[in-house]
């Protein structure tokens, strides 16, 4: 009899249902009243029972649509009633809530970078690349492989040229990066790029800042080439981008936000309208290399020529690179830093 | 078959009958395993058959080459660097615990040769030869590990499946929450507003309005006069501007000054990622705050409109060739 009376709540099409319902219906009602003696909201379903202890495959399921169903009304009248009331109260309403979001819940970084903060301006006046930012020195980049580079990420070296001025493509020919290095400082390089490959597909990169500084190493992934991209512009010309950092806030990410902004010359030049963007978010840096237009004061037009790639930190090493030996600032551990998922490093 | 106590003390002298009898049972060996039968050491391809017995000297299934089936054989293995002779002979057949003889050989190349010869002095030809061959290949891929090690070498490091799909989900849904393309644009669009890209954008109008407004407050609380004519001020706004007079320098500091106070206070959080930018900057903090550090005076108004047009032509041309 229970089965029955289960049966006769349900609403599906099922054609043995319907001359059951005739004569279920009035069981209904009465369970109906019931349950309503019993619980003031409910109309269907008695507390003691969960859409889980049917066995029935179907019938669990049309249950389950109705629960929801049913949730969603409540979900709707609940919206309604609160909409009404702001309407009623009008000026005096409360604020509305704003929505939690992952980047709102964020677990606060005690190194979160104050603007104003002197400990921190002082350091970076005197950091690697203080150099760099007190312009005396112009960066020169050299970009190369792991052995042996498939074709995908001979092009995105070559691309990757073509977007960074001064930058220059080498074949690694089995060199080993320690030897490199001293060399690139003879020539007066600043910046060594070398980006590893795995099966055909690049999928990470290490650079390395030249005189003593560090070097960090990310991971690479979704890396798209220029003739991948959908509705995307002529090739980039030979004019220094402007660079956007964004969202840049501990001092982690400080430091690796210099890092990038070092790698490009000071003085953007305009009229090539070009513009290099490293945006974080949740640790993962977006790279994206556009050509804008101003359309009106207020309004611009991007359009996406060039590589787009995405970086996640590994680790920051200061010193040139030297993984064996060298100290590391920040290395990326999974079980630390990972067990909570509002907490972020950059 | 024969008994075991007669060869127990006597093992080194066999009669001939022994001998004999000896390898006719070889030959019986042979019968079982060669070549058509079952060996659990053969492994059969479409061309040949390999034997995978660890003291064959060639590494095929051959008459010749078969430990099981030979009562005289030798081979040479090698173990962690070093290389060693086995000898096998038939007086030692009935005893598996020693019946291989195991001698050791030098490093040195020629030295190794020289005791494999006289290690194996009256033995068939076959397996001497095999013998040194097999020495030969092992020496020099002893001396290509040696190189090997001295490279660098390359680490396998392993990716946690599970990780990789988590981070994946990540990436995807960070991106969606960067909205990248809002962001890059705002950003742009604020960095116009703050100045600096100078005077290359003539989208003078609505800045310069907001701009007049601060102006005329503050002129009121400031009660100066010679900006007290609002009319012809605002009406001029880019006849006025064209004029290089001192007047108009001062509108125009005044312009970036009430517009960066304006941005200063909205942009908080840009002010971090600019910051390092903002240790190049000779000028005052009102200035703007890109990367290139804005020229204060106006150039000449002439030769400026016209570099504008120029420019504005241009970006007409791409926007048709795109």
């Amino acid at each position: 009899m229970l089965y029955s009376d289960k049966r006769g709540k349900t609403k599906k099409v099922k054609r043995k249902v319907k001359p059951d319902e005739a004569p279920v219906q009035e069981m209904d009602q009465a369970e109906g009243e019931e349950t309503e003696k019993k619980s003031v909201s409910g109309p269907c379903f008695p507390p003691t029972f969960s859409v889980s202890e049917i066995k029935n495959k179907q019938r669990r399921h049309a249950m389950f649509l109705k629960l929801k169903e049913e949730k969603r009304k409540q979900k709707l009248e609940l919206k309604k009633k609160k909409k009404k009331e702001r309407k009623a109260l009008g000026d005096q309403a409360p604020p509305k809530e704003v929505p939690k979001t992952i980047e709102n819940q964020r677990i606060y970084d005690e190194t979160t970078v104050n603007p104003e903060d002197e400990e921190v301006a002082f350091d970076e006046g005197t950091d690697e690349f203080s150099a760099y930012f007190s312009r005396l020195t112009n960066p020169k980049v050299l970009i190369t492989t792991s052995d042996r580079p498939r074709g995908r990420t001979v092009r995105f070296c070559e691309q990757l040229a073509t977007v960074i001025p001064h930058a220059h493509v080498y074949y690694r020919r089995g060199l080993a990066l320690k030897r490199v290095i001293p060399q690139c400082v003879s020539r007066g390089f600043t910046y060594v790029m070398v980006i590893n490959e795995d099966r055909k597909v690049p999928n990470g990169l290490v650079l390395c800042h030249l005189p003593d500084g560090p070097t960090a190493h990310f991971k690479v992934s979704n890396v798209r080439l220029r003739k991948e991209m959908k509705r995307r512009g002529k090739d980039p010309t030979e004019h220094v981008p402007e660079v956007i950092l964004n969202n840049f806030s501990t001092r982690l990410g400080h430091s690796i936000g210099r890092l990038f902004a070092a790698l490009f010359p000071h003085d953007p030049q305009f009229v090539g309208r070009q513009v290099a963007t490293f945006h974080n978010q949740r640790d993962f840096i977006f790279f994206r290399f556009h050509r804008y237009i101003f359309k009106n004061e207020k309004k611009v037009g991007i359009q996406e020529l060039g590589p787009r790639f995405t970086l996640k930190l590994r680790s920051l090493q200061k010193g040139t690179f030297d993984s064996k030996f060298g100290e590391y600032e920040w290395v990326h551990k999974r079980h630390e830093m990972d067990s909570s998922r509002r907490k972020f490093h950059l | 078959m024969l008994e075991n106590d007669e060869h127990k003390e006597e093992e080194k002298n066999l009669t001939e009958s022994e001998i004999e009898v000896l390898l006719a049972e070889v030959e019986v060996i042979w019968d079982l395993i060669g070549n058509d039968s079952f060996c659990s050491y053969k492994v059969k391809t479409k061309t040949q058959q390999f034997c995978r017995n660890e003291y064959n000297i060639t590494g095929l299934c051959n008459r010749s080459s078969c430990p099981l089936a030979n009562s005289q054989y030798a081979t040479v293995r090698e173990e962690k660097g070093l290389c060693y002779l086995y000898m096998k002979v038939i007086e030692r057949a009935a005893f598996p615990a020693r019946m291989w003889e195991k001698v050791k050989l030098d490093r040195n190349y020629a030295k190794a040769l020289e005791q494999i010869d006289e290690n194996l002095i009256y033995w068939p030809r076959f397996i001497r030869h095999k013998c040194k061959q097999r020495l030969t290949k092992i020496t020099q891929y002893l001396i290509r590990i040696r190189k090997l090690t001295l490279k660098r070498q390359r680490k396998l490091v392993l990716l946690s499946r599970k990780v990789e799909r988590r981070e994946k989900r990540r990436e995807e849904k960070a991106l969606i929450a960067a909205q990248l393309e809002n962001a890059i644009e705002k950003e742009l669009l604020d960095r116009l507003k703050q100045g600096t890209y100078g005077d290359i954008y003539n989208f003078p109008i609505h800045a310069f309005d907001k701009a007049m407004e601060k102006q005329e407050e503050e002129t009121e609380s400031e009660e100066e006069e010679d900006e007290e004519e609002p009319v012809t001020r605002e009406f001029v706004a880019d006849d006025g501007f064209e004029e290089s007079d001192l007047s108009d320098f001062e509108d125009m500091n005044n312009l970036k000054g009430s517009s960066d106070e304006e941005e200063e206070a909205e942009e908080e959080s840009s002010e971090e990622e600019e910051s390092e930018e903002e240790l190049e900057e000779e000028k005052t903090k009102a200035q703007s705050k890109g990367k290139a550090p804005l020229k204060g005076p106006i150039r000449k108004k002439r030769a400026y409109v016209e570099m504008e047009y120029e420019q504005e032509t241009e970006p007409a041309q791409k926007s048709k060739a795109t």
